[in-house]
């Protein structure tokens, strides 16, 4: 009868004192899929005989990923809004085309084209969260719509032709690598150096929100899970960077994803907005009355993710040096299952930049992985359909338990 | 007369709270029976265990119907014994036709596909029998409340009921609709149906009823024969009569200027812009006061206090609201709270909580910039203030990271509490604050309302627990239908002056209404 009584046994392991073993058990759910990109890196290295980790692999891995990554972290505040972008493939490739009829055609000089596509992205963004936002038009339906849309306008706009070549400081984005300052031989240390110093850093940055949480009295980590998560964390940057520095130094869209990672985490998890966001999400009801103004935060979600479409458009575009009609087509699919898979809520509320970022590498590294071993097309939409079931249907049981 | 339903010591607890304690009920078979209490004293409850919602073996007790010992499993197991309820909340699909709605999930069809020729003709024949004429085609959205309680209504006769429950039919209906249902009810009566009628009212229940069970906080107080000749006056004592020792606080009020001024306040329905959900309400708030507001559900207070607190509710909103002598901007959420005011749901799983948050995250959701500086939330702020409240208002549970949707009710609501006191309000309203917790938890948030008030700040208490109101503000109103009936100290009030007004101003307002269509 009494109110304690209603309360989960869960809450127990929360006390002090116990060991890492039962506090990861606690937090399967928020660790569960850094393991699994670790086993599904590790089946694929040894599979493949170890092709999946060199050099040139991994620098292949990351460049073929980027644009998903970078729309991922857009659709993660999205999804967690409560709502969702189909529309994000089809901005890509008509940001793509923009792109190439600016620079290409009309030789209007690339950074101020780039200008120009950020900037049509984020407009891009704003009409259609104006009506989610303002008008409670249901987000699936408007950004089906807008997928059609720009699919349909990428065509007019390159009037059904592929456009290129761009010019070589264009594609520099999606295809440079950080210049090796240091003047190492066959290793770029310069790349090596950023590697360890923002590993070291990170490191630093955990130590003191640590320190901080303490003094609070809300650590609730003991110190053996800590130590070896961060040991773990501060290897495998270094690792990264080594191999990359072995082939041609870090990718410069590596920088500008580790950048946006970095920034949108911050964002996501340490901002009033970030904590806005989340509970419009996770109740819009009670976040309004809490006087929270959910429509401005919807739009301007929105908004930003048209932005990051955009950018993922010149990312991709540099890439294939050419703007194609068909660029973009189902990439919205791919990055919706990253951010699932990255342990997100079709409900909204839950989710973390970093476990989409995770999600869109599981995907990339099986793409990679079972290319290298010589599995079909067919038969990777197979198994990357049973992984984005397995993952949410993992989540969903250990929620259920919890 | 044989009894056609016998519930025996029927006791049924939720966790923290019983909510029936060795209820009996009694009908006999062919007669109109009465149930009556205030809200929450468990009539809704008792019918769920008749219907089956809380199925056999949820509950102790006996439910005996036509002499035999019946263990229902669910809704579908009692109409198929001819007991069939009919909710105040409609249970009919808006966009299907009054035929399609009669014989949902009990259709007219043979291997699967419907007869709509012999659906047409049922149908028909069904709304004869409740005097209703209306085309079975006709979609259900477009007919009235009333009509629409016939629907229901010819829908129970579909399934051969044999008792017909009916929760609160009238709360809805216009005076002459009421009528109307009331004259049905006996003529079913009169054919050997039996009824259970649900009611505030009591002048309808005098009316049609022969018996009466009156509950009281779970318990059945009373089995009333109306045939005995029994006035209002008497059932009223039998729902209110209780004692209120110490129960409250004690406090000595310390009551100041007038700190907000409503007038001429005038709320439209969200959906139906024709319809005055507040209609022309004035009061006011004072300092170091804790006013209540009395009412049924459904008497438009939940819509007033939203309405005021940013426009969360409703259309077509005029009048004027001051604060501290001047014009406040009440016109989003967000400017009602710099404007003073704080508005704490009397629905905290919908419009309270962040469920799935912790108590640390939900705390200072209304304040967030106290925790943050340019913009970043100070983890160690947060915490602090979270840990603080926990404290203040004995929040039980392990730890702030504590989800709050593993929280008891009571606990939840401190969390809701604790939210806006961080807010830190001039006015405060709180919509029914003890909804659904334990004896125990209320005597605290009572307890944190007297300390609120002690402090200067102006409560406004909306409540349909009459004790609670009378134990624990100093001045009410009572508003029905939309409107304040009644203002009253509350040292001079009690709950049959309060049950009074509002029963007066219910054949009042009836009579207008009945006038107008």
């Amino acid at each position: 009868m009494s109110d304690i009584a209603t309360e989960p046994a869960r809450s127990d392991t929360r006390v002090t004192g116990k060991s890492g073993w039962s506090f990861l058990r606690g937090h399967l759910r928020e660790y569960g899929i850094l393991f699994a990109l670790i086993a599904i890196m590790a089946f694929f290295q040894i599979a493949t005989g170890g092709i999946l980790l060199k050099p040139v692999n991994l620098t292949n891995l990351i460049l073929q990923n980027s644009y998903i990554v970078i729309m991922a972290i857009g659709m993660l505040m999205v999804i967690v809004a409560g709502h969702i972008d189909l529309s994000v493939g089809s901005v890509l490739g008509f940001v793509g085309a923009l792109a190439a009829v600016l620079i290409v055609q009309l030789n209007v000089p690339y950074p101020v084209a780039a200008v120009i596509c950020l900037a049509v992205g984020a407009v891009i963004g704003m009409a259609q969260g104006f009506w989610v936002a303002y008008f409670r038009i249901p987000s699936f339906i408007v950004t089906l719509a807008g997928m059609l849309v720009f699919k349909g306008l990428t065509l007019w706009l390159l009037e059904g032709q592929s456009v290129g070549p761009f010019p070589a400081q264009f594609r520099l984005i999606a295809s440079g690598f950080v210049p090796d300052l240091l003047g190492g031989e066959n290793l770029n240390l310069f790349s090596l150096l950023i590697g360890v110093v923002v590993a070291a850093g990170l490191f630093l940055l955990q130590l003191r929100t640590r320190r901080m949480q303490q003094k609070a009295g809300v650590a609730d980590e003991p110190l053996s899970f800590f130590a070896i998560k961060n040991a773990l964390i501060f290897a495998a940057l270094v690792y990264m960077s080594w191999l990359m520095a072995d082939f041609r130094g870090l990718p410069n869209v590596f920088i500008v994803m580790a950048l946006l990672i970095a920034i949108y985490s911050f964002v996501t998890s340490k901002t009033t907005f970030g904590r806005r966001l989340y509970a419009i999400g996770g109740n819009e009801k009670a976040a309004t009355l809490s006087g929270i103004n959910s429509k401005k935060l919807v739009f301007l979600t929105f908004a930003n993710m048209g932005m990051l479409a955009a950018l993922a458009g010149l990312v991709f575009a540099a890439r294939l040096n050419t703007a194609t009609p068909k660029a973009g087509i189902s990439f919205e699919l791919d990055v919706i299952a990253a951010v699932f898979i990255g342990g997100a809520s079709m409900s909204g509320g839950v989710g973390t930049v970093v476990g989409a970022v995770v999600g869109a590498f599981i995907m990339g590294v099986m793409n990679n992985g079972m290319s290298i071993l010589g599995i079909g097309i067919d038969w990777q939409q197979v198994i990357k359909g049973l992984v984005l079931l397995a993952a949410v249907i993992f989540d969903v049981m250990n929620k259920q338990k919890g | 007369m044989t009894q056609i339903l016998e519930m025996r010591g029927i006791t049924k607890t939720f966790p923290g709270v019983k909510a029936l304690d060795n209820v009996n009920l009694s009908v006999a078979e062919g007669e109109i029976h009465a149930l009556v209490g205030e809200n929450g004293a468990g009539k809704s409850t008792l019918m769920k265990v008749l219907s089956g919602v809380y199925p056999h073996g949820s509950y102790d007790g006996d439910i005996v119907f036509d002499g035999q010992v019946k263990a229902f499993r669910g809704i579908s197991d009692s109409e198929a014994d001819g007991i069939i309820i009919i909710h105040q909340e409609l249970a009919l699909v808006p966009l299907l036709s009054v035929g399609e709605n009669i014989f949902l999930g009990n259709e007219c069809a043979r291997g699967g596909i419907i007869d709509w020729h012999e659906t047409n003709r049922r149908a028909r024949a069904l709304l004869a029998r409740v005097g209703l004429s209306e085309a079975p085609e006709t979609v259900v959205d477009n007919l009235g409340l009333g009509k629409q309680q016939l629907v229901e209504i010819a829908k129970a006769l579909s399934k051969n009921v044999r008792l017909l429950i009916l929760d609160e039919p009238t709360s809805s209906l216009n005076e002459d609709d009421s009528q109307k249902l009331l004259d049905l009810l006996l003529e079913f009566k009169a054919k050997g149906i039996t009824s259970i009628l649900i009611s505030h009212k009591l002048n309808e229940i005098s009316r049609v009823a022969d018996t009466i069970t009156v509950l009281r906080d779970g318990s059945t107080v009373a089995r009333l024969d109306c045939r005995d000749g029994i006035s209002e006056d008497d059932i009223i004592r039998d729902m209110v009569g209780r004692s209120l020792q110490d129960r409250y606080p004690a406090r000595a009020p310390q009551i100041g200027g007038t700190v907000m001024e409503v007038r001429n306040w005038i709320v439209h329905h969200p959906l139906h812009a024709e319809r005055k959900v507040v209609d022309d309400v004035s009061f006011h708030v004072r300092q170091g006061e804790v006013l209540g507001i009395a009412g049924l559900m459904g008497a438009g207070r939940t819509e007033l206090a939203m309405s005021l607190f940013g426009r969360s509710y409703g259309q077509g909103i005029s009048g004027e609201a001051l604060i501290g002598g001047q014009r406040a901007d009440l016109t989003s959420v967000r400017s009602a709270i710099n404007a003073g005011l704080a508005y704490a749901t009397e629905d905290r799983k919908t419009f309270g909580l962040v469920l799935q948050d912790t108590i640390r995250r939900n705390v200072p959701l209304a304040r967030l910039d106290a925790i943050a500086s340019r913009g970043v939330v100070e983890p160690a702020r947060e915490a602090t203030v979270a840990e603080t409240y926990r404290k203040r208002l004995n929040i039980k549970s392990s730890s702030i990271e504590q989800e709050t949707v593993n929280l008891s009710g009571g606990n939840q609501q401190k969390v809701v509490l604790s939210k806006w006191l961080f807010a830190d309000p001039d006015i405060l309203i709180l919509d029914e604050p003890t909804r659904g917790i334990d004896v125990g938890a209320k005597f605290e948030i009572y307890t944190v309302i007297r300390d609120l008030a002690a402090a200067g700040k102006a409560i406004i208490v909306i409540s349909s627990e009459m004790p609670e109101l009378l134990g624990i503000t100093d001045r009410l109103y009572v508003m029905n239908e939309g409107r304040f009936v009644g203002e009253m100290a509350t040292a001079e009030a009690s709950q049959e002056k309060i049950m009074a007004r509002i029963i007066k101003t219910d054949v009042r307002t009836g009579n207008e209404t009945g006038d107008k269509t």
